[in-house]
């Protein structure tokens, strides 16, 4: 029953996805093809590529991406509360507000300990 | 030609201003005569028995989505090749350049000349990269920039008559599913992977720095979109877009931006970073990156990608009016259902245009200071912005009077200003100097730029379209006649003789 609510965005996201691929096919029937070694070569400034480009990146990237998932589930944990947020009343303002001090003696510890400095 | 422009403009403008005033002078008459016209017109109960909704009816259902779903579709691509046209003509005003000027009058034909030419050209497949991840990403970038606006309501229900004689009355919405903000963060992060498959399959370092940093750049800043995205639902406790839209009909001081302003602004840089416009483009940084992760793309494959640019910038637009600037709603529109998408477009172009005006007037902000600004400053901020309005609402709730919540929030708005701008006046640099350069300043030079100015123009050129039409048919027309011509002793080509030719032109 409340699958059937979505139904409607899945034909949104056929359409889409046909139009996306009338793109795709249009431009491969109406432009040239006259591939050269050169030309299908990866750019680099002119220059002859050195190397593969698909390398380790840089570690403070993974930083970011483990931060982001501990306060990206703070947002998840947020949003229900917030449909219910009036009908707990203070009890529920204060339950989150004990939730979210931790997280920010968390995020305190994170800024001093320098997770989020990019350097 | 400008001259003639501006004397039509005035003659329109003055025709305006009179009619807005003997409007105003009868606009109570006018309104109830309007308001009688319209009902009978779009909203026909006096002469139609049955109405049928558009849930009760097995084909309604049925068709409504794909129907709606096409005519969305075409009617935003449309929208987003004229947003092109649009960014380019108003940068160009803001920089006292002309702009497209030259495909159709005043370039409106510059986006189909763009498609054609973009169709036709090659589509270069490197020979590094990863095919099928090469050739999916770009849907990957798209699709969800298509399909997030499934859930928003784009104005008030209408009636409209079908074929089999029938009235049904339909939603001009896909669907208000209830967790409509839930669908709008979840599918807003798709498009994250396109980026990341686009920069990993090309092969190229450039396009693998730009989707890393990307990535990085969108996950940090969908935080505060999350956190700020929660202050409507704890408004109006659910979680529905519709819901929220019509919790801020009636007067515009309803609108959400007034209960919370912080959250307002903190949304509307968080949709800056999440469509990674500037002063956020860093994947497409061109100075440092090439094109960021689209360098390897071209032809209709680099246009999916500044397509979804494009209909990202729509998408967020009506995003953030609906959530905080009222979405469809600024006058009463029950009277006039098809006058809601009308005020949902001014608002959208409205934001396009702030979008454009930062384009044109901030700079590129670096890495380092884009990544601690969305840590540090947006995060906590947000976070501020969620309790102001939950400890607001509950203490309002509590005591059952709006007093309460009316005093709590002022005092939050009050501690907040105060707080902004003890900080940022210690942050400023006292000993900087003011530039007082009036050399080319518009005041001094006595250049015609004022809003009067614009104003007319605006309006002359609008006026001026079907005159340029028709000069540029009666020239066409003309060009063609010419070629048509007999050959004459004047018109033919003779052989050059040069010593004819030398003593003419001495004799001269």
């Amino acid at each position: 029953m409340a699958l059937e609510q979505f139904a409607p965005a899945g034909v949104m996201i056929i359409i889409a996805t046909i139009l996306a691929f009338i793109i795709l096919v249009i431009s491969r029937i109406f432009g040239p093809h006259r591939p050269t070694f050169r030309k299908n070569a990866p750019y680099e400034s002119g220059m002859k590529p050195i190397g593969p480009a698909q390398r380790r990146v840089p570690v403070r990237f993974y930083l970011v991406a483990v931060l982001f998932i501990i306060f990206d589930v703070e947002v998840i944990f947020f949003l229900p509360w917030a449909v219910a947020m009036r009908d707990l009343g203070v009890y529920g303002l204060i339950v989150m507000g004990v939730f979210t001090l931790m997280l920010i003696v968390g995020f305190i510890y994170e800024w001093k300990k320098g997770a989020l400095e990019w350097e | 030609m400008n001259r003639n422009r501006l004397i039509i403009g005035a003659i329109v403008l003055f025709v305006v201003v009179f009619a807005i005033v003997a409007l105003i002078a009868n606009i109570g008459g006018i309104i109830e005569w309007v308001g009688g016209a319209i009902d009978f017109l779009l909203n026909p109960q006096q002469r139609i028995a049955t109405i049928i909704p558009c849930s009760e009816s097995d084909g309604c259902k049925l068709l409504h989505p794909i129907v709606f779903g096409v005519v969305f579709a075409l009617v935003i691509v449309t929208g987003f090749a004229y947003t092109t046209l649009l960014e380019r003509k108003i940068i160009a005003w803001l920089q006292q350049r002309s702009g497209p000027n030259r495909v159709g009058p005043f370039g409106l034909m510059q986006p189909a000349a763009d498609a054609v030419k973009l169709i036709f050209k090659e589509d270069i497949m490197p020979d590094r990269a990863d095919k099928w991840v090469y050739l999916i990403a770009p849907m990957v970038k798209v699709i969800p920039t298509l399909i997030v606006l499934a859930v928003v309501p784009l104005g008030p229900d209408i009636i409209i008559p079908w074929f089999d004689g029938n009235w049904y009355q339909v939603p001009l919405g896909l669907s208000d599913v209830n967790v409509g903000i839930l669908w709008i963060l979840g599918i807003t992060s798709i498009a994250t992977y396109g980026i990341v498959l686009a920069g990993w399959s090309s092969n190229n370092k450039y396009a693998m720095l730009g989707a890393v940093r990307s990535t990085a750049q969108m996950i940090s800043y969908e935080l505060s979109l999350g956190l700020t995205m929660a202050v409507p639902v704890m408004i109006v406790s659910s979680m529905s877009i519709g819901d929220i839209i019509d919790a801020q009909a009636g007067s515009p001081l309803n609108w959400f931006v007034f209960q919370n302003p912080l959250a307002a602004g903190l949304l509307i840089i968080a949709l800056f970073a999440e469509v990674s416009r500037s002063p956020f483009d860093l994947p497409e940084a061109e100075q440092e990156l090439t094109a960021g992760f689209m360098t390897e793309y071209s032809g209709m494959k680099f246009a999916m990608f500044m397509m979804a640019e494009y209909l990202g910038m729509i998408g967020v637009a009506v995003i953030a009016s609906s959530l905080f600037f009222g979405g469809y709603h600024l006058i009463p529109v029950t009277a006039a259902p098809i006058m809601g998408p009308l005020i949902l477009i001014g608002k959208v172009v409205a934001f396009l245009f702030l979008f454009i005006w930062v384009r044109a007037t901030l700079p590129r902000i670096r890495y380092d200071r884009l990544m601690q600004f969305g840590w540090k400053v947006m995060l906590p901020l947000a976070l501020l912005s969620v309790a102001w309005t939950s400890i607001s609402v509950v203490l309002g709730d509590v005591s059952g009077s709006p007093v309460v919540y009316g005093i709590v929030s002022g005092i939050f708005f009050v501690v907040v200003v105060a707080a902004g701008f003890f900080f940022l006046r210690e942050s400023g640099d006292p000993t900087a100097e003011i530039e007082d350069d009036l050399a080319d300043d518009p005041v001094v030079t006595g250049e015609r730029r004022g809003l009067a100015w614009i104003v007319l123009n605006l309006v002359g050129g609008l006026i001026a379209i079907p005159f340029a039409l028709v000069e540029m048919l009666v020239k066409s027309l003309e060009s063609v006649g010419k070629t048509a011509q007999p050959l004459s002793d004047e018109t033919a080509i003779v052989p050059v003789n040069t010593e004819a030719a030398a003593t003419k032109s001495g004799g001269d």
